[in-house]
């Protein structure tokens, strides 16, 4: 990326945004490759500003949960790596572009040959940034196709109790997850890269999502799910750097290495049944979940960050959500989850075909997730309103220094 | 079923020259340059080629079909351009074509019994060139030519083959009509662009039945016919559908024969018969009682391959690297296609499965992108 590549095609003209955003911007490193624009035309972004696209760790994962998701999983159409890997240096430069508020591509949308079809799609001229980041993940089955070794927490998840997995909704060799305070914006960013991939990857699946179910920062307020509870109380958050280190993030002796300092990402689709869940009682409702609808208190606590008392005596029941879910039932493990809620239209029987996507970060699913969802896929009375529709596991590498590309490490060895 | 493109004439006379070098009479004298044509014997398992090289210029030859199937004859150049071609020789028929190759290098000659697949194909030597042949202006020209020259010829076939499907529908033959439906749509399927370019023509030959009409104006061409052979049955008026057809295939073929094609309208002919199958073909709307539409998918993409490869010398001069992706793209197009082959036809669309469609929506995809971006190369 030269900066002569964005001068004059920025979306927003320029990347000057101020105030609140600016926290999150890492001017300096937005500032390398586009100053000369940003004097023209000050305009502050009220809506996050520009997240920095290269650092430690890949953004949109301890990066405050953005409102909206369009995330996409993709199959690979070859099995030359040479095309793949010329895929994911154009990936890396229009998503490095994009996340700093620029089009796609130089030219973009308006100021290209006009016989050509512009190299951008258009809909987010004129919008900010939005705090869009586009997160990059490797499945098992892309190692597979390419001959590479899978690291073992890549393997397959085994099949849960009352899974309605449709193989339509499951697995990818990549996927992109684009987060953003404008849906249209993450709209916009998942559509170039599904166009730039055409001719090496074809889109598996793909899924919309909005109102954060998930805090992934102290300065969040915790959001609300479909049935109506706030959800991600517990959850880790970007200020707990040394849970971080703990749960999330792959330390090198974990192997591989091009995984060190990267985390693996779980996605499962959950159906949910709202319209039978609108019919049960509150006090069910609560019990179920063990909080309070109203501020999300533990059951038998008063305020929505009291620590749950489950031990001896305790009032949440032993089937509730929340003990079922909890690290000390879990030995100790904890997630850092980033799911949204969905509304996919209607199901053509008169119900919403709405749930929860649920997208969680961790070093190992297997000794993290799996064990949680076994007891709740086997205890959980929620299980009733409920069907896991989908699901995916990722190898999320860690985040680029300057000049590296999404998948460097892995596919060059 | 084959790959379309022609590129030799440097110039609309020297097209119009060369629309009459196909026929059925004797070569005139030294017609061929030295030597008189260039013999070709087309068997239905061979392709016997009495010369591999001649100089750069006007080079003819004589295709005799000494086999039992219909053959074509064609000249490529790279890319499957298709420098020269003749369509449509019956059993026992002989054909003359005068081809004009400006620039010396590695030709292919192709005899296709049966009119499938890549054919029977040969190396063929052009040495020398002809003065400024190579220049842009001159590419352009000569791509613009070719591609009028092609849609002539598809044309030509088109009405012979149409006549012949019509006939047996006149005959009240069912099932010869029916077996003639997709071939006879094949040459219209591949020029498609161009016909609809002549606004009243595309709905009269290729309308459906549920399109919007003007107060009395009938539902007329090969889907109205199609309807009445694979659903309601022959009509009192099918046979006056027919004849109405040719008529309207006719009009096409004189008002084609003057049309000014742009080398930009050439390259978003070829992107929009990629944008027939996507949208019309691989979701079954084109054929929807027959479900022949595999047929039209490889008559679509022949047309398109061929408006690219006309343009492929102007292509290589200002990007080397697209033609290479373009070959590759149309050649992993054809594999998915060759896949649904059943003998010198497809399977029909009602046998293909989701993911069937889904293979087919992913090369298709990956095929388009590139074709997308040759209006703007040429254009520049």
């Amino acid at each position: 990326m030269t900066r002569s590549g964005l001068r004059g095609v920025s979306r927003r003209r320029l990347l000057g945004w101020t105030g609140a955003g600016a926290a999150l911007a890492g001017a300096g490193a937005v500032a390398g490759f586009a100053a000369g624009e940003s004097a023209t035309e000050p305009a502050p972004d009220p809506s996050g500003g520009v997240v920095p696209f290269r650092g430690p760790h890949q953004a949109g994962i301890v990066t405050p949960a953005q409102d909206r998701l369009h995330f996409v999983a993709l199959d690979l159409t070859t099995t030359d790596r040479r095309a793949v890997i010329s895929l994911l240096q154009r990936w890396t430069t229009a998503a490095e572009r994009m996340t700093a508020g620029a089009e796609a591509a130089p030219g973009g949308a308006v100021n290209r040959n006009p016989e050509a079809p512009p190299s951008d799609t258009g809909e987010a001229l004129g919008l900010p940034a939005a705090a869009l980041t586009i997160t990059f993940g490797i499945g098992g089955s892309l190692l597979d196709k390419l001959g590479i070794p899978r690291p073992p927490e890549l393997a397959d998840l085994p099949p849960f109790q009352q899974d309605q997995l449709d193989p339509a909704f499951s697995g990818g060799d990549l996927c992109l997850q684009a987060c953003a305070n404008d849906p249209q914006v993450a709209v916009h960013a998942v559509r170039n890269l599904v166009r730039t991939g055409f001719g090496t990857t074809s889109v598996r699946w793909s899924q919309l999502g909005f109102g954060r179910t998930s805090s992934t920062s102290t300065t969040q307020q915790t959001h609300r799910n479909l049935f109506g509870f706030k959800d991600g109380t517990n959850n880790l958050k970007a200020e707990e750097t040394d849970l971080l280190d703990q749960h999330v993030w792959v330390p090198p002796e974990q192997g591989p290495p091009w995984m060190a300092g990267g985390t693996y990402l779980v996605a499962r689709r959950i159906r949910m049944h709202v319209e039978t869940w609108d019919r049960t009682s509150l006090a069910e409702q609560e019990s179920l979940t063990g909080r309070t609808k109203g501020v999300g208190a533990p059951i038998g606590q008063a305020q929505e960050f009291d620590l749950p008392n489950l031990g001896p005596g305790s009032p949440i029941g032993v089937d509730a959500h929340i003990r079922l879910a909890s690290a000390e039932n879990n030995g100790g493990a904890k997630i850092l989850r980033r799911g949204y809620n969905f509304v996919d239209g209607s199901d053509g029987l008169g119900h919403l075909n709405a749930g929860l996507f649920f997208v969680a970060f961790m070093r190992d699913p297997h000794r993290q997730f799996v064990p949680m969802q076994s007891a709740l896929a086997r205890r959980d009375k929620m299980m009733e309103y409920i069907e896991h529709t989908g699901s995916a596991v990722f190898a999320v590498p860690p985040g680029l220094g300057d000049g590296a590309y999404w998948g460097r490490t892995v596919l060059e060895g | 079923m084959s790959r379309r493109m022609l590129a030799a004439a440097t110039a609309a006379l020297a097209m119009l020259a060369l629309a009459a070098c196909t026929s059925t009479a004797p070569p005139p004298p030294g017609a061929g340059g030295q030597g008189g044509p260039i013999q070709v014997q087309a068997s239905d398992t061979a392709c016997q080629v009495s010369a591999t090289e001649a100089p750069a210029g006007n080079i003819s030859f004589a295709v005799q079909n000494t086999g039992t199937k219909i053959t074509e004859f064609y000249v490529y150049g790279t890319g499957d351009r298709i420098v020269g071609e003749v369509e449509n020789i019956g059993p026992g028929l002989s054909r003359q074509l005068i081809v004009e190759v400006p620039q010396g290098g590695q030709y292919t000659t192709a005899c296709k019994p049966g009119m499938v697949g890549d054919g029977i194909r040969a190396p063929f030597t052009v040495t020398g060139n002809v003065p400024g042949a190579a220049e842009g202006d001159a590419l352009l020209a000569s791509a613009v030519a070719g591609y009028q020259r092609y849609t002539n010829s598809q044309i030509e076939a088109g009405i012979a083959r149409t006549q012949e499907f019509v006939d047996a529908v006149k005959a009240g033959n069912v099932e010869q009509a029916k077996a003639l439906f997709p071939v006879s749509r094949t040459y219209w399927e591949r020029i498609e662009p161009v016909a609809e370019s002549f606004g009243d023509i595309d709905p009269r030959v290729d309308g459906r039945e549920d399109d919007e009409r003007d107060p009395g104006v009938a539902w007329t061409g090969y889907h109205r016919l199609e309807k009445d052979l694979w659903v309601t049955g022959l009509q009192p008026d099918s046979a006056a559908i027919g004849d109405q057809l040719m008529a309207d295939l006719r009009d096409l073929q004189t008002r084609a024969a003057t049309v000014q094609l742009t080398p930009v309208q050439l390259a978003n002919g070829a992107k929009e018969l990629l944008d027939e199958v996507a949208t019309g073909k691989i979701t079954g709307e084109e054929d929807r009682y027959s479900h022949t539409d595999l047929w039209d998918f490889r008559a679509n993409v022949d047309g398109s391959q061929a408006a690219v490869a006309a343009l492929r010398p102007a292509i290589d001069q200002r990007d080397p690297a697209l033609g290479p992706t373009l070959d590759q793209r149309f050649a992993d197009v054809d594999a998915v296609l060759e896949q649904y082959r059943a003998g010198d036809g497809y399977v029909l669309y009602t046998q293909l499965t989701e993911q069937d469609k889904q293979r087919m929506t992913q090369a298709v995809d990956a095929l388009g992108e590139p074709v997308s971006q040759v209006a703007g190369l040429v254009a520049a």
